[in-house]
């Protein structure tokens, strides 16, 4: 399928910018009418990735996450990509509570899963992880 | 991020205003701890009525705060929340050890 518009952002390793990533995500949606609810829910689901990419990936301040957003006629796609640490076990760390600190929750990949309709998780250790995810848009509007 | 802490009925209200995510979870965490330890309180109300936004790192942070205070039998309850932030709640399972009330006087009926 055709893509209709893109913008890439490189973003440094700094948690000021998970604001800022989930706030362009949220504008770049609205391209489609998703409702405020559905935009609600991609602002979690980009916040939780870009935020593992800051602590988990890198977790110092000069790391680059690179942030390329997609359209299409009937979704919307956010691909994350680090060059950090890598995820040892994806399918662990897909787990609910999976989390070795006592002031996490461990559902990060949870509210990715569940906010959005496609979620993909490239992940190598000591290469970096690539997380796809994309939300589709479903018309209300009935011919 | 913007937030007060104050003292009522020996129960320590927290006002938060502006989004709770893993930027302000340090900020947050610092200055609830300080309160709870220079009050020595052992509940805990929440007014989240200022917060637009809540992700994993804000849940976290909270569920920090009630591992603090459960021990002593300390409570925390959330008062005033905006319905995308009660979802959140809901979803998580944080409602089993935080309880939603619709006003500060409410949840304080209730300690």
């Amino acid at each position: 399928m055709e893509i209709r518009n893109q913008v890439k952002m490189s973003i440094q390793s700094l948690s000021e910018n998970v604001g800022i990533a989930r706030i362009t995500a949220a504008a770049f949606a609205a391209q489609l009418d998703f409702t405020l609810n559905e935009i609600e829910e991609i602002k979690v689901a980009i916040s939780e990735a870009i935020s593992n990419a800051v602590i988990h990936a890198y977790g110092h301040p000069d790391g680059i996450i690179e942030f390329t957003m997609n359209l299409y006629d009937d979704k919307v796609e956010y691909i994350i990509t680090d060059i950090g640490k890598g995820i040892e076990d994806i399918n662990l760390a897909r787990q609910p509570s999976y989390s070795t600190d006592p002031e996490r929750m461990g559902l990060g990949f949870v509210f990715m899963e569940s906010f959005m309709d496609e979620l993909d998780i490239l992940s190598k250790q000591g290469q970096g992880t690539t997380v796809m995810m994309a939300k589709k848009f479903q018309s209300n509007v009935a011919h | 991020m913007n937030i007060s802490t104050l003292l009522r009925q020996g129960v320590l209200t927290v006002r938060v205003e502006g989004e709770l995510d893993m930027h302000v979870a340090d900020e947050f965490r610092q200055v609830v701890d300080n309160a709870i330890d220079s009050y020595g309180v052992k509940n805990l109300i929440l007014n989240l009525q200022g917060v637009s936004f809540i992700d994993s790192s804000g849940l976290g942070v909270i569920l920090g705060r009630y591992k603090r205070i459960n021990p002593a039998g300390g409570r925390i309850l959330a008062t005033d929340v905006q319905p995308q932030v009660a979802k959140i709640f809901e979803l998580s399972g944080l409602l089993k050890i935080m309880k939603i009330y619709e006003t500060e006087s409410h949840a304080l009926e209730c300690l």
